[in-house]
């Protein structure tokens, strides 16, 4: 019975002008018996010209495991949601400091800081016709703390539980959200928060007529769609494609487009050629090579996003010669900045020194390290290191994260620190450095929503450094600590006046730049590229504001 | 009579033995790898008791032998459990899976087979000369390129620039889910729903990465059938052959190659198996959704139910080709039976 349920959509709904029996019109041809030669226009003629309203892009989508809300992790999975669902309120995309209305037309903040009332919009209605209401609302936040999957986390930073959300989520009628959090927290936080993909909005009646087993239709949610955004999912089949259909009576006004088909191709190369051929509209992990052979092609263009991601170097403080100030001081200058985003990145990264992502608040464009491998000495040999000292750095084992280890290998070498690569795949790399088995790690970090809390948290706040500590922070996986610092970050949780919580993150960031065990170095840049007649993509902050519903071809 | 009854149950008495060391070594090499499987699940931050609750899910709380014993338990039953990945039964993605690339290695088996061993012959019957050369030098670039190169080359050149063939993909994204499967095989799933369009959109796309990994089994069947031609030219009833008069046509494709063809079918079922499992950068390259991409996906993301139960399933047709060839042998060779 459950199998049957979660059964996928093995037959698509075809578009009205493609028709299961009549090929669409470039591929118009019956199955040529009669002339032999005809069988090579036969297979030239095979690929179907693009549908107008139809908009295909390549992308490496295998990291999706799930597409309900309350179980998205995965930046794929991000991107999804964000256009499947709405939220009570959104990133701006334009402006992505500022919070704007989404399913919530207005929201009120009590006295004390605790109690948030939202007023949902009249005209918002689910993909099936039925109206959104505050009860929807509640439901989906409950439901996310109740199957408490990875993402619940982020809920669980307002103070909610899976105990209290009962009581502290609750809509007094159709049209009001309330929301009252155990502590007043600044509500830039709180807001922040309910943005994120796990704080999405799903249809209670839809998702529960779902439900086995008491799973609350996570099971059938993780390959289905009930929401209430421009989207609704007509097909995903993992490491093939996901298909999105239209909802033409969005409230937001109807996509500017009828389907959008992202196909799994991981391949850059090989998304390139489909670029080229018109295969594809959009090509979204093309790598620097590609991009600059691609950037004389009058015949495209391409649309740019700062993504979230941060790339990092952790310096472990169990290690007694990383643990020293002047080492740690000498590596930030023995990083070449800008060498390394030149001839590896091109535009896909930009050189970033601290942890808050650009476009958060409070993030600042401080570039306080250069490469400067005589300085490095000079503080070595301040630490009794004049000679340097052998370290490894656990990497990953593709592409950037090794071409990057090897630039750091000869960086390093300049102020006599041996650096043994060890490469790794992804997973084993991560299982290393959450067993805290590494000498530095070359990783990255996102935050898991878009307020300067969660990158704060993580790369400060270690308050049990145990071995079984429930938290594991990259400040805890590299055994570092620091209470001044920490207490700092909790000042800035509460901080209700937005520019003086901006400037506490100033402040922290500055600090943290001079201290902490972490080297930051990048921030990931989404390039995505496509023929100049077609528009309107909007990469936002992070793929979860990635959004589709503007896309067209001219 | 006796032997005839003998020899399928001494292949069963191989086979036993063989199914279980596959199980046991599968299983054995997913939990010694050095990588978190619960990550997998949970994600890199999910909260400790989260972690702890999936990690019993799992059943990785209990002792090893337990493990196994549950893991041969579900096997025996046909569950590999379910994909950490796609939250699908395992046996359900191989089955969705499983198909393209059969679909895949059976047109590069053909393409192999079809040039390779004509090729193979004629190197022989010309040993020395000109045109043996070439089939040499043909093999050893089959040996030495890599097969992700070439595809890329061969995407470049037939796809890029010459638009002869249609681009990466299994059939064109427009006709994707359209058509009820029924064998899994594109090509033979629509031409029995008679819907042709589909069917020269799936030839147009299978025909470039069939002929990469085609190349590839070409050059290993040439060179086999080179070898195996010649042994077979210097035996003495080839020298009685053609003092009998017979043609060189006759001797060569007839006498010489139906001997050669006893050791061949080997040859080529093993060369068929390893494009099964090996054909995973030609699916990389041109987004073919096979059995070879799945199993490499779920590697990387220690998806273990995946990683045993594609190759387990990988292994098992190894072994039934292996027995299939061992059977034809028999039915080619009188000497066998």
């Amino acid at each position: 019975m459950r199998d049957q349920a979660r059964a996928r959509p093995v037959r698509l709904q075809p578009l009205v002008d493609l028709p299961e029996t009549s090929p669409p019109q470039s591929a118009a041809v019956s199955f040529p018996w009669r002339a032999p030669v005809a069988l090579i226009a036969f297979l030239l003629l095979a690929a179907a010209a693009p549908q107008r309203d139809t908009i295909v892009m390549g992308k490496a989508i295998d990291d999706i495991v799930s597409l309900d809300p309350a179980e998205v992790y995965e930046a794929s999975g991000g991107e999804v949601v964000g256009n499947l669902y709405d939220r009570l309120v959104e990133v701006d995309a334009k402006a992505p400091g500022l919070i704007r209305p989404g399913l919530a037309r207005s929201w009120q903040v009590s006295a004390d800081g605790r109690t948030y009332t939202f007023s949902l919009r009249p005209d918002a209605r689910f993909a099936d016709g039925a109206p959104v209401t505050a009860s929807d609302a509640a439901f989906s936040l409950a439901r996310a703390l109740r199957l408490d999957k990875a993402p619940a986390l982020v809920l669980e930073q307002l103070g909610l539980t899976r105990e209290n959300v009962a009581a502290q989520v609750q809509a007094p009628d159709a049209d009001h959200l309330v929301i009252v959090t155990p502590r007043a927290l600044a509500p830039g936080l709180v807001l922040a928060c309910l943005t994120a993909p796990v704080a999405s909005v799903v249809e209670r009646s839809v998702v529960l007529a779902h439900e086995e087993e008491g799973d609350l239709g996570n099971y059938w949610l993780a390959a289905h769609s009930a929401g209430s955004g421009p989207y609704r999912l007509a097909v995903w089949r993992p490491s093939e494609h996901y298909t999105l259909d239209a909802n033409p009576g969005y409230w937001g006004g109807a996509p500017r487009n009828r389907r959008i088909i992202v196909r799994d191709i991981r391949e850059a190369t090989t998304q390139r050629l489909m670029l080229q051929r018109g295969d594809i509209d959009y090509a979204r992990d093309l790598g620097a090579d590609q991009l600059k052979a691609l950037s004389a092609d009058p015949r495209l263009r391409f649309d740019k996003g700062v993504d979230t991601l941060i790339t990092y170097l952790a310096l472990n403080q169990r290690n007694p010669y990383l643990r020293r100030p002047e080492v740690i001081e000498a590596i930030k200058y023995l990083v070449d900045y800008d060498g390394m985003a030149r001839n590896l990145f091109g535009p896909t990264r930009i050189v970033h020194q601290s942890f808050e992502p650009e476009g958060f608040l409070g993030a600042i464009g401080d570039r306080p390290f250069d490469y400067d491998p005589a300085r490095a000495r000079t503080l070595l040999a301040r630490a009794g290191l004049a000679h340097g000292f052998a370290a490894t750095i656990d990497v990953r084992n593709t592409g950037p994260s090794m071409d990057m280890a090897v630039a750091l290998q000869a960086s390093f070498a300049q102020a006599g620190i041996r650096l043994e690569i060890v490469p790794g795949d992804s997973k084993q790399v991560l299982t290393k450095y959450r067993a805290r088995r590494h000498d530095i790690f070359l990783g990255e970090w996102g935050p898991d929503y878009p307020d300067p809390n969660s990158n704060a948290e993580a790369f400060i706040v270690n308050p049990d450094n145990a071995e079984d500590s429930p938290q594991k922070s990259p400040a805890w996986r590299n055994f570092w600590s620091d209470p001044a610092l920490a207490a700092r970050v909790a000042t800035a949780k509460e901080e209700r006046n937005e520019a003086a919580r901006a400037q506490l993150y100033r402040a922290l960031q500055r600090d943290d730049q001079r201290v902490a065990p972490f080297v930051f170095m990048y921030e990931d840049v989404e390039v995505a590229a496509h023929p100049a007649d077609v528009r309107g993509f909007v990469l936002g902050l992070g793929p979860a504001g990635n959004r589709y519903v503007g896309i067209h071809r001219q | 009579m006796r032997r005839a009854v003998l020899a399928p149950l001494r292949l069963l008495a191989h086979l036993v033995p063989t199914v279980f060391g596959l199980l046991l070594a599968t299983f054995l090499i997913s939990r010694v790898v050095p990588i978190d499987p619960v990550l997998a699940v949970v994600g890199d931050r999910a909260s400790a008791e989260v972690y702890q609750r999936v990690r019993t899910e799992l059943g990785l709380d209990r002792p090893l032998w337990v493990q196994f014993y549950r893991y041969v338990a579900e096997v025996a039953r046909g569950d590999f459990g379910r994909s950490a990945l796609t939250h699908e039964k395992v046996t359900e993605d191989i089955a969705r899976f499983l198909p393209a690339t059969i679909e895949l290695a059976t047109a590069a088996t053909l393409i192999g087979v079809l040039l390779g061993v004509p090729l193979g012959v004629l190197a022989a019957a010309r040993r020395g000369g000109l045109g043996d050369h070439l089939v040499r030098v043909l093999g050893l670039v089959g040996y030495s390129v890599p097969v992700f190169w070439l595809g890329l080359m061969a995407l470049l050149l037939f796809y890029a620039k010459l638009g002869w063939v249609a681009g990466p993909g299994r059939v064109d994204i427009f006709y994707e889910d359209t058509l009820r499967p029924v064998t899994g095989l594109l090509l033979v799933d629509s031409a029995l729903a008679g819907n042709w369009a589909i069917f020269s959109s799936a030839l147009a796309h299978l025909l470039l990465p069939a002929s990469v990994l085609g190349y590839f089994s070409l050059a290993y069947v040439s060179r086999m059938t080179r070898s195996l031609m010649l042994d077979q030219l210097g035996q003495e009833y080839i020298v009685t052959a053609r003092a009998k008069g017979l043609s060189e046509t006759r001797v060569l494709w007839r006498h010489a190659l139906g001997n050669a063809l006893v050791p061949l079918v080997t040859v080529i079922a093993l060369s068929y198996a390893a494009l099964l499992e090996g054909s995973v950068l030609t699916e990389t390259v041109f987004a073919w959704p096979g059995i070879g991409a799945y199993l490499t996906n779920s590697l990387l993301n220690v998806d273990m139910n995946a990683v045993l139960g594609a190759t387990l399933v990988i292994g098992l047709i190894f072994i039934t080709l292996n027995l299939l060839s061992d059977l034809l042998y028999r039915l080619l060779d009188p000497r066998v039976r």
